[in-house]
């Protein structure tokens, strides 16, 4: 009886185009865009110099490898610190460092923010005004001074440097959530009411199924792009921690506790190989994923294009 | 007799209307106003009236999509609006629903294959290594190729995701499906298409449909028996035939007078209507008719008319049902 009202070709041959999800879609776009490849193309290096460049460096973190507070040579291609590390070694292990604390940050945040903005939104009511509130709370306080607090406690109860830097990352996660919060939640307001979520409503599909198959993946295009540009984010606001000595610590490398040393006014005018090259690799970094994160958001989101 | 599937029994839905700095209630869009019909098993009940008189509404509350206001509605015995969310959700997969927009509801980032066989996973109705052959044969009987279970619904045409709609529908291996103007979204070709599908599946699974339509000729086609609403109530069912031959309320004339008929040497003697249809928020007294009726008179402005059976299984609401 289905040939009587068949239309469409019933061969049970696949035909050779491969089904091309939205994803697959926004990547082509993606691709396409000049300044956003670039942003990767920067950004891919850097992960590939502070990973695998460390491990093709003669020196080690750990030992004097030089004479101290000498500019670039041929040995040491960015020169020495004040205790003759090599400068060079110490970028590149400061930014996996910092690099990881952008990641980590990010992804704590998304998670958090996702997850509590999804309730909120499908459940609406009371679920909604608590976390709502709560968000609105976290939004109110001032990030710095709070961070700046706490970083001073986490020195006080002497929290070992190489431990402290996990404590950070998940620090600059949890601050960061109420904005992606606030956003997912007024995408799954709109979302909840559409056709297909009536269907799956008759459909009996879980709240869970119904969250996080049906809600939460039409909202990632939103997310990717917050979450992109939140590693950028949290990379800087890590450089300021560290900056301020609050955040990453000594001995630990990261890019901001290297910048300090621009505190002091001797290093700041005699010995800008001390701070320029991490803020050079900040920049650059923050640059490269803020372009990506704009790149990504004209390829997911079409509307958003002028 | 056997118990009908389905018991619609005095059933309400008012959508408050909210105005005001405090948001207070200040009155009552009546969407749905006091339908009563039974539904037997294999049956194909047809809903036909003009946009915004509660068709769609009615549809949804039965299937609870929406709360009642009043009145019950009876699956099989069981009163759905009683049930908790948890029963509810047991019950879903006997009861379905086909909707209108074929665009707006599939989720755009799920494909085929998910969406039509993630349900029956999430019930534990069927196993995961097994729901590919399932979805491929439901997509086959819905005349759809196997080989479609991995796209993603944008790559679909408007029938063709209709269909997908169906066998969504159809793989839960429903007995009642209310079917939301599945076909009005669609070109007149592909309208054919889908309802002859519709009409074998019923044919073949022994199906109860309720089908919801503007559209007198595609109810026709596919309905035996048949509904008229107007403005949230049901002003006339009667058997396909009957309600053809022998209309008694002038609201029915009136839309079977405006029903084309394919024959340039026949004159049309066309009923139209004056005025638009009044606002469910604030119905006309008495019959909601009589504002645009031919045929009033004084006692329609003020007597509600009962929903009476004046022939065999033939319901209307009129005061005056056949004598004009």
């Amino acid at each position: 009886m289905a040939q009587a009202v068949d239309t469409t070709s019933t061969n049970a041959e696949m035909p050779k185009t491969k089904p091309a999800s939205p994803w697959t879609l926004a990547f082509r776009q993606l691709r396409r865009n000049k300044i956003a490849m670039s942003g990767l193309i920067v950004i891919i290096m850097m992960f590939l110099i502070c990973f695998v460049g460390p491990f093709l460096s003669p020196y080690s973190l750990e030992t004097m490898s030089g004479p101290s507070n000498k500019g670039p040579s041929a040995s040491h291609w960015l020169g020495t610190d004040k205790l003759g590390r090599d400068i060079l070694l110490r970028v590149m292990l400061a930014g996996r460092i910092s690099l990881l604390v952008g990641l980590v940050a990010m992804m704590v945040s998304v998670a958090i923010g996702s997850t509590l903005g999804a309730l909120a939104g499908y459940y609406r009511g009371w679920v909604d005004t608590i976390i709502m509130r709560f968000a609105d709370i976290m939004l109110s306080i001032p990030a710095l001074p709070l961070l700046i607090i706490l970083g001073a406690v986490l020195s006080d109860i002497q929290v070992p440097p190489d431990q402290r830097i996990y404590l950070v990352m998940f620090l600059l996660g949890f601050m960061s959530w109420p904005g992606l919060a606030r956003l997912v939640r007024g995408q799954i307001l709109t979302l909840r009411e559409q056709e297909f979520m009536q269907a799956a409503e008759v459909l009996g599909l879980r709240d869970k199924r119904k969250i996080f198959r049906h809600l939460i993946p039409n909202t990632i295009p939103i997310i990717i792009v917050v979450a992109t540009l939140s590693v950028a984010g949290a990379i800087l606001m890590e450089s300021v921690l560290s900056y301020l000595g609050i955040g990453v610590v000594p001995p630990t490398p990261s890019w901001g506790n290297m910048i300090s040393a621009a505190n002091n006014l001797i290093d700041f005018k005699k010995r800008p190989w001390l701070w320029i090259p991490p803020g050079v690799c900040i920049f650059m970094t923050v640059i490269a994923i803020n372009v990506i994160g704009d790149g990504l958001r004209d390829a997911l989101d079409p509307k958003m294009k002028k | 007799m056997t118990e009908p599937l389905l018991e619609v029994n005095h059933l309400k839905k008012y959508f408050p209307i909210q105005g005001g700095i405090m948001q207070r209630t200040v009155g009552h869009v009546r969407a749905v106003d006091d339908i009563t019909f039974t539904l037997n098993k294999g049956e194909a009940l047809g809903l036909v009236g003009e946009s915004g008189c509660g068709k769609s509404t009615t549809g949804r509350t039965i299937l609870r999509l929406l709360e009642k206001t009043e009145g019950t509605v009876k699956f099989k015995g069981t009163d759905l609006h009683e049930l908790s969310r948890k029963e509810l959700r047991a019950m879903r997969p006997k009861m379905q629903l086909v909707f209108q927009d074929p665009y707006s509801s599939l989720n755009p980032r799920i494909n085929v294959g998910t969406a039509i066989g993630e349900a029956l996973v999430d019930h534990g109705l069927v196993s995961k290594h097994e729901i590919r052959d399932r979805v491929k044969e439901i997509l086959s009987i819905c005349g759809l190729a196997p080989y479609h279970i991995d796209r993603y619904p944008h790559e679909f045409s408007g029938g063709q995701r209709q269909r997908i709609g169906i066998a969504r529908a159809l793989i839960m291996n429903p007995e009642f499906i209310v079917a939301d103007e599945p076909v009005s979204a669609l070109d007149v070709s592909i309208q054919a298409q889908i309802i002859n599908l519709l009409s074998d599946l019923q044919e073949q699974k022994n199906l109860t449909y309720l089908f919801i339509s503007h559209d007198l000729s595609v109810v026709e086609h596919l309905c035996n028996r048949i509904g008229v609403m107007y403005l949230g109530s049901m002003v006339e069912m009667a058997p396909r035939e009957e309600l053809f031959a022998r209309p008694l309320h002038p609201y029915t004339k009136a839309l079977l007078s405006a029903i084309p008929v394919p024959d340039p040497t026949r004159k049309s003697e066309r009923i139209v209507l004056q005025g638009d249809i009044p606002s469910p928020a604030n119905p006309p007294s008495g019959c909601k008719f009589h504002t645009r009726c031919p045929f009033a008179k004084e006692i329609c402005k003020q007597q509600v008319p009962k929903y009476e059976e004046m022939a065999s299984n033939h319901f209307v609401a009129c005061h005056f049902a056949g004598e004009f």
